[in-house]
């Protein structure tokens, strides 16, 4: 490993993310953070964009917090290539070296910042959920759970750079947008002729039942084995629609069969922290509380007073879903 | 085809209690079983054997402990079991890890090698892209579906949060593995008599030409400064009573609207 000098790495990066066209607000909330860490370190922010077409959404960046956006705009990043966009990354830290570099932890950008870290010999640590600034040692603190939500850990990369981590989203604060915010617009030069890329996407595929993604949506129904069917849920549906709110499910109700797997939430499935969180006919098993615990409130809808959901739950009502959860969306909608 | 399944011992629950003084896991506390992850990893190397041909071997990295660990997957059906033991990795993270684990796949030799999306230990799902990464092979991860495959190369289907993203891989590949992948088999009688008799080879670092300035926690790039156990956010929940499903849904529409959730 080549000798080097901690000194030698300034500057925070956020690797912007974007599908389809649009940015993740990830990226966003990422920038916010990012402002704040770069501004108690007195070094630049900056963003990494990479794509095919994507140089118009540079602008927000720069509007959304970032001194300066590293641009890389062309075809072979067209789709999302893990060998590809590793290798412009990596190529990037190595010829700018920033001392920060943060993510979404999203399906993305956990798939291929395990590829760079190993590239460029630096730590990553995955899904934090808090930073905190050693400024004497120029270490930041990585904060993110383990085992499911049961522990949490504070990581630290003290001898390498840069020090790279993955975070969640909805945890850090987006800046308001200013439009009038001044920023640099780099293209920098890239050795397209390294990088190999030997596994590419061909085709995507929307999925139809997913009308709003949990892993974003602000408020989450969810159905347990207390809805019994497939068709029952139904009513679960129903109410997600009235509160402008995604589907979810426990493991026994995906299992059964009655809701794809994009939909589960907890350890084997989905962690989510969403404003507001509806858990019907859920007893609260511990896999699934540790996917959902993080939400900001939840209401536990059961017919068992002693389930160990409504020892998480800010709200509880004892009852039989079957009519609370229709009443509840009758209610809704009568406004 | 060969093919290499990297799976994990982790504590068999999630309710693991830390040491109050020290921050540290109570590990012993927790029984330890195959990470549920990889047993779809298992599973798909069988799948995929069934279909090809050739040989699946199943390796892991840790304690001797482990070794019983490897038998679940002997018990399933698979051809050889292998445990990479060293006191050298004692507390490597997962940059250092994924050195080790990679050169036993070099070692091995592979045409494929099968990861369970992530450790629910850990749940850091870093080790199957950086071991693709040392070994300087694709990765796909969160494979859902494997439609296609060749000697030479697979069509998989990889579940991102918004749909399906269809990807075509050369060989040799790295895939990570998501539950709806497959439904693992059970143990089979004739699997359970062969693994109580399986005898799990243990290698050392040495045995995989590992370098010891890649491996352990003096070696990891990084550390953890503290662990401990996180409060939950609220105590006993606000009952919302009423005499029927009526009345309670228009209290708690109430409650929902005061929070600021309906407009």
């Amino acid at each position: 490993m080549a000798e080097f000098n901690k000194a030698d790495f300034k500057g925070v990066w956020i690797v912007a993310e974007h599908r389809h066209g649009v940015l993740h607000n990830v990226s966003y909330e990422l920038l916010g953070k990012g402002r704040e860490i770069a501004d108690q370190l007195k070094v630049e922010l900056a963003a990494v964009l990479m794509g095919d077409g994507i140089t118009p959404l540079a602008s927000q960046l720069v509007a959304a917090g970032a001194d300066k956006v590293y641009v890389v705009d062309n075809p072979m990043l067209k789709y999302f290539d893990d060998e590809a966009y590793a290798g412009v990354l990596a190529q990037l830290a190595e010829q700018f070296k920033p001392e920060i570099i943060w993510t979404g932890a999203t399906a993305v950008g956990r798939a291929f910042f395990p590829r760079v870290s190993i590239k460029l010999n630096a730590g990553l640590t995955a899904d934090c959920t808090a930073f905190e600034l050693d400024f004497e040692k120029r270490d930041i603190m990585q904060i993110r759970p383990a085992f499911g939500g049961n522990l949490m850990a504070k990581i630290v990369t003290p001898e390498r750079r840069p020090q790279m981590s993955t975070a969640r989203y909805k945890v850090f604060k987006a800046l308001a947008m200013d439009a009038n915010r001044k920023g640099e617009i780099v293209k920098p030069e890239i050795k397209f002729d390294s990088i190999k890329v030997r596994a590419k996407m061909t085709d995507f595929i929307q999925e139809l039942e997913t009308t709003i993604n949990i892993a974003e949506a602000d408020v989450i129904v969810s159905g347990g084995r207390g809805v019994g069917s497939g068709d029952n849920f139904k009513i679960i549906r129903d109410l997600a629609q009235a509160i402008n709110g995604a589907v979810g499910a426990s493991r026994a109700a995906v299992d059964s069969g009655w809701v794809p797997y994009s939909h589960q939430v907890g350890q084997t499935g989905k962690t989510v922290s969403p404003k507001l969180y509806i858990a019907c006919g859920i007893s609260g098993a511990i896999q699934h509380m540790a996917g959902m615990q993080g939400s900001d409130v939840i209401l536990a809808i059961n017919k068992d007073a002693e389930a160990p959901i409504f020892s998480i739950a800010k709200l509880g009502i004892v009852g039989d879903l079957f009519e609370i959860v229709p009443a509840l969306t009758e209610r809704i909608k009568k406004g | 085809m060969d093919i290499v399944v990297c799976v994990k011992q982790v504590p068999d629950t999630t309710d693991i209690k830390v040491d109050p003084e020290t921050g540290t896991l109570k590990r012993e506390t927790a029984g330890t079983t195959m990470n549920p992850f990889d047993m779809y990893a298992v599973e798909e190397g069988l799948r995929l054997k069934e279909k090809l041909g050739g040989k699946v071997t199943v390796v892991t990295m840790g304690p001797p402990m482990a070794k019983e660990m490897l038998k679940i997957a002997i018990a399933m059906g698979v051809d050889e079991a292998v445990l990479l033991s060293d006191r050298a990795l004692a507390g490597s993270d997962t940059w250092a890890t994924s050195y080790a684990v990679a050169q036993m796949c070099k070692k091995l030799g592979y045409n494929m090698i099968l990861f369970g999306k992530q450790a629910i230990d850990g749940d850091t799902a870093q080790v199957g892209p950086s071991v693709a990464e040392y070994l300087d092979i694709p990765c796909v991860t969160w494979v859902k579906k494997v439609r296609e495959v060749s000697e030479t190369e697979i069509t998989v289907e990889r579940m991102m949060e918004d749909g399906v993203d269809v990807v075509k891989a050369t060989l040799p590949v790295a895939l990570t593995v998501v539950k709806e992948i497959n439904e693992p088999r059970l143990e089979s009688l004739k699997g359970k008599m062969r693994a109580k008799k399986y005898e799990v080879p243990t290698w050392s670092l040495a045995d995989v030409n590992g370098d010891p300035a890649m491996v352990g926690l003096k070696n990891s790039p990084t550390r953890v400064a503290k662990s401990w156990s996180p409060e939950r956010k609220f105590g006993k929940a606000e009952m919302i009573d009423g005499a029927d499903a009526a009345e309670k849904a228009d209290k708690v529409f109430n409650r929902v609207k005061d929070l600021g959730f309906i407009k």
